[in-house]
């Protein structure tokens, strides 16, 4: 029973810290269409840039906000490239992914892990030492939980200012914004900053819940946030009053509780990137039969 | 570089607009070269409300792209009410020109309920900051507006304007086009991908705002009958040329079958 519970409390711990991340993918690829690859070096980025600043000592939270803002240039990069320089969106990511690898050794000083167990982080100083007791088992989840709500409500309502629009209408018809007068790269430019801003500080909170950041961390997180905001945002859809974001966290605590479950039936860890995609194929393809069935039902009823 | 002021319209007696010896020429050096235009010149004055005609492929697509924007000019002069705007970019030249496509997807954002899509088009003017995208205050304001366009839209406030037909987001695109005040409305077949019933009333609500808000415009159409029956000059466009140039009285004595046989002689010359 033990087991089942801290089995239980562990997918919502990831589910609502890669929820964050996911919710920043959500901005990128739903709301901006665009596909971005930058994902799988700005979330080591945020987890190895935090490692830094708390080893010499700077606020855990000031070290999240820090993080937030580097992830944030590194994802306004890959839109510069884009918009700028005429890159394609995927090359634009790829190219930042591939820096960003470097920029994260330099970092952690060119070791693969660097631990700060003993340091003070969002969950063992301040308010996380509030949690004591029984309580204590639930500090992490109650706090991501926390984090990644206040996300969600801050993004929704951004997504409802006058700039959050211009943002959508960027994504589904550059056009328009070019005729209300606005120039619609800009807005790709801060959509993605804001999109790696959040997976960076994703990546922050990871790394302070293990008290370590991994420079390898960010392999697969693409597939993992785009399976959530997918995943999310199909099952979700006939509830029209739930909010995109809510439909993305939980699509991010659904994917990591199939991944948990694989691994208590017993699948070996080398597997898991394999089931990672696995899973994110069987989403893509059930996906694409439903909006194909559904757009051919449409086509008939039009005849 | 400025943007033009709308104040300089009352010390400013020149064309509101002018094209001054353009040239175009499009993939040159290869053997797709295309020269569209060679010296081209156009002044349009102020409240001239002109129709542009032509066989497909005769550059009238182009001169509006070249006028918006969407492309450069490989030499030549644009100027707005005076102010040289040939180096603006599109984005900024859509602040004084309203335009409306062929396609009805492109001047609204579908994903964007009618409420907000006007909302943006009124915030045009102003600044895309961190307040609320909708001002409720100015519901009653929208609501008028929309009233305008005789299609119910009003009561469907909150509907995502993807969902509306052709000529729905049409007349919205020409209405958001038209909101704030600008120097020039473009309008480019605008009325050819709606039926018959549609075009009309596009049509018969361009001709409305173009007088009640006294603009400027210039609509490339392919319907002859628009064409006749609408604005105070009329230009029939052939290889990157202006064949008929006629306003006022003379457009007025222009019928469509004057348009036709100018139509046939311009094939019968190319030998056709
Ligand atoms: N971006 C472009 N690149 C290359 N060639 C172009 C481009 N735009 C237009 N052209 C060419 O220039 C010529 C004029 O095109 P344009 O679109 O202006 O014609 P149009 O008068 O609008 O025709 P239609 O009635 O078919 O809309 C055509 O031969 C076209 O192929
Ligand atoms: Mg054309």
């Amino acid at each position: 029973m033990d087991v089942f519970i801290s089995l239980i409390i562990s997918i919502f711990e990831e589910g609502f810290i890669y929820g964050i991340m996911a919710i920043g993918v959500y901005i990128t690829y739903k709301v901006l269409d665009f596909p971005d690859l930058t994902v799988d070096g700005s979330f080591p980025l945020g987890m190895c840039f935090t490692g830094l600043l708390i080893s010499v000592g700077v606020d855990p939270w000031i070290s999240c906000i820090l993080s937030f803002l580097v992830g944030a240039v590194a994802g306004g990069i890959t839109g510069i490239l884009h918009v700028k320089f005429k890159v394609t969106n995927l090359l634009s990511g790829i190219l930042v992914m591939t820096a960003l690898w470097s920029i994260n050794l330099v970092i952690t000083n060119g070791s693969a892990v660097l631990s700060f167990f003993n340091k003070p982080t969002i969950f063992n100083s301040g308010i996380g030492s509030l949690f004591t007791g029984v309580m204590s088992d639930y500090k992490v989840m109650i706090m991501a939980g926390v984090l990644v709500i206040l996300v969600k409500i801050i993004i929704d309502l951004y997504l409802k200012t006058k700039s959050g629009l211009l943002l959508r209408a960027s994504g589904s018809n550059p056009q328009f914004v070019t005729s209300l007068g606005r120039d619609s790269g800009k807005m790709k430019v801060l959509g993605l900053a804001i999109g790696n801003g959040l997976t960076a500080l994703s990546g922050s909170i990871l790394g302070q819940q293990s008290g370590s950041a991994n420079i390898n961390s960010g392999t697969g997180m693409v597939v993992m946030a785009l399976a959530s905001v997918i995943i999310g945002t199909t099952l979700f859809k006939k509830i029209t009053i739930m909010k995109a974001t809510t439909a993305v966290i939980l699509g991010s605590i659904l994917y990591k509780a199939c991944l948990s479950i694989a691994m208590l039936i017993g699948l070996p860890t080398n597997y898991l990137k394999l089931l990672m995609a696995g899973i994110f194929a069987v989403v893509l393809i059930s996906n694409n039969m439903l909006t194909g069935r559904r757009k051919k039902v449409h086509d008939n009823s039009k005849k | 570089m400025t943007t033009p002021k709308n104040s300089l319209a009352e010390t400013y007696n020149g064309p509101m607009v002018s094209l001054q010896n353009i040239h175009k020429t499009f993939n040159p050096h290869s053997v797709n070269e295309l020269t569209i235009f060679e010296n081209f010149n156009l002044d349009i004055l102020k409240d001239q409300f002109i129709s542009v005609i032509g066989s497909n492929g005769s550059g009238k697509t182009t001169i509006l792209n070249l006028l918006c924007g969407s492309l450069p000019v490989d030499s030549g002069k644009i100027l707005v009410k005076g102010q040289n705007i040939t180096k603006m970019k599109e984005f900024q030249r859509a602040k004084f020109i309203g335009r409306v496509f062929q396609d009805p997807s492109k001047g609204t954002c579908p994903e964007l309920t009618i409420l907000e899509n006007m909302a943006m088009a009124e915030a045009k003017d102003k600044h895309f900051g961190l307040t609320f995208g909708v001002n409720r205050k100015r519901l009653d304001f929208y609501k008028s507006q929309l009233e305008l366009l005789k299609l119910g839209l009003e009561d469907k406030l909150n509907i995502q304007v993807g969902s509306l037909s052709g000529g729905q987001r049409q007349a919205l695109a020409l209405l958001i086009a038209t909101m704030t005040p600008i120097d020039l409305l473009v309008l480019d077949e605008h009325t050819a991908a709606l039926d018959p019933k549609s075009a009309d009333n596009v049509m018969r609500l361009t001709d409305q705002f173009v007088k009640e808000k006294h603009l400027t415009a210039l609509m490339v159409t392919h319907n002859l009958k628009f064409a006749i029956e609408y604005g105070n000059r009329l230009i029939m466009m052939h290889k990157g040329g202006m064949v008929i140039d006629a306003a006022y009285e003379k457009k007025d004595a222009l019928d469509v079958d004057d348009l036709l046989n100018q139509f046939n002689q311009i094939s019968i010359e190319v030998g056709n």
